[in-house]
């Protein structure tokens, strides 16, 4: 219930507070977001499996975001940015698929 | 550490690291839907951005080119065109004048050759003719009703003179247009038409005019053997 409302407080102070993001943490902004998506998954999964460890979500959230930042970082240097931070997405976003049918065999029991 | 307390300190923190995402997910979201902003995009997509936005430019600016290449061509054939009408029809003027086929008037003389005795032949009248020719006339017309053309035939039946099939009664009336003073000379010098004229009993009597209408027309049928060659 806390964490449900922590997530309302962010978005609410993202929106009304307007915030600007850096310049240089721009390209790397998107590619977190979604890392952190992946984490907080996770996490959910993680409980419902009752093996849920806050230390671990902890850790596995930053690791998430800074692997994922690192990775676009250093495409940029490579000059495959663009490339890699799609490669990042999509792996990402495969990972979240499997995660989220984890959750819903959990609570639809399908 | 009681287990309740562990398990809200655990909820707390992971509401803190929620609260950060969707701090940053409103954050990235906000900058995304910043329309005809560049700044979020890496350097290479900028990059390919601005070549396609030149390459495009190339081809747009080639595209210029070439209408307008084409619009001069265009134009320099009209005019090219429009000087061929003009020049055409100046052409289709001179030869209507010279065929006949086009009343003309400008300076010239009016020719009257009175005839009481009827003595007058269609040779003198051809004789006429051809000294008002000599003298340069450019259009003639006899009795407003005979154009002179290069193909008017003068000839005479039963004593009536037939211009291209027009019978004409004396008096004879020549219209001549040119150059009035070198016409009148024509008529009237020794031993021309005006002495011709008067062996024969006639008289002829020159009148010089600043406008003369030559109004009768020659019809022209297309030739029906003569084709255009070219030159």
């Amino acid at each position: 219930m806390i964490a449900i409302i922590g997530l309302l407080i962010g978005v609410l102070a993202g929106l009304f507070l307007e915030p600007t993001v850096p310049l240089a943490l721009q390209p790397y902004l998107p590619i977190a977001v979604v890392a952190a998506l992946d984490a907080v998954f996770g996490g959910v999964r993680a409980h419902f499996d009752g093996i849920f460890d806050d230390k671990v979500f902890v850790i596995s959230f930053f690791s998430n975001v800074l692997i994922a930042a690192l990775i676009v970082y250093l495409g940029d240097q490579l000059g495959v940015g663009g490339q890699l931070s799609t490669g990042v997405v999509v792996v990402l976003g495969i990972r979240i698929f499997s995660n989220v049918a984890a959750i819903r065999r959990h609570v639809f029991h399908a | 550490m009681s287990d309740d307390a562990k398990r809200r300190s655990a909820q707390l923190v992971v509401a803190v690291l929620l609260a950060l995402l969707g701090f940053a997910a409103a954050a990235q979201i906000r900058l995304t839907h910043q329309d005809g902003s560049y700044a979020g995009q890496r350097r290479e997509d900028l990059i390919e951005l601005l070549d396609s936005l030149a390459a495009a430019a190339e081809r747009t600016q080639k595209q210029i080119d070439e209408l307008e290449r084409t619009r001069s061509d265009l134009l320099s054939s009209s005019e090219r065109r429009e000087a061929a009408v003009e020049a055409a029809n100046e052409q289709l003027a001179v030869l209507g004048i010279l065929a006949g086929t086009l009343p003309a008037e400008g300076p010239g003389v009016t020719v009257t050759i009175t005839d009481p005795s009827g003595a007058v032949t269609a040779a003198s009248i051809l004789n006429g003719v051809e000294e008002l020719r000599d003298a340069g006339a450019e259009a003639i017309e006899i009795n407003d009703r005979a154009r002179v053309v290069a193909s008017t035939a003068f000839v005479e039946r039963d004593g009536v003179v037939l211009v291209d099939g027009h019978e004409l009664r004396p008096p004879y009336v020549l219209d001549a247009i040119g150059s009035s003073h070198t016409l009148s000379e024509a008529v009237i010098f020794p031993g021309g038409l005006a002495d011709e004229v008067s062996r024969l009993g006639g008289e002829v009597a020159v009148e010089e005019a600043a406008v003369v209408e030559v109004g009768s027309l020659h019809p022209v049928d297309p030739p029906e053997y003569a084709q255009p060659t070219d030159e």
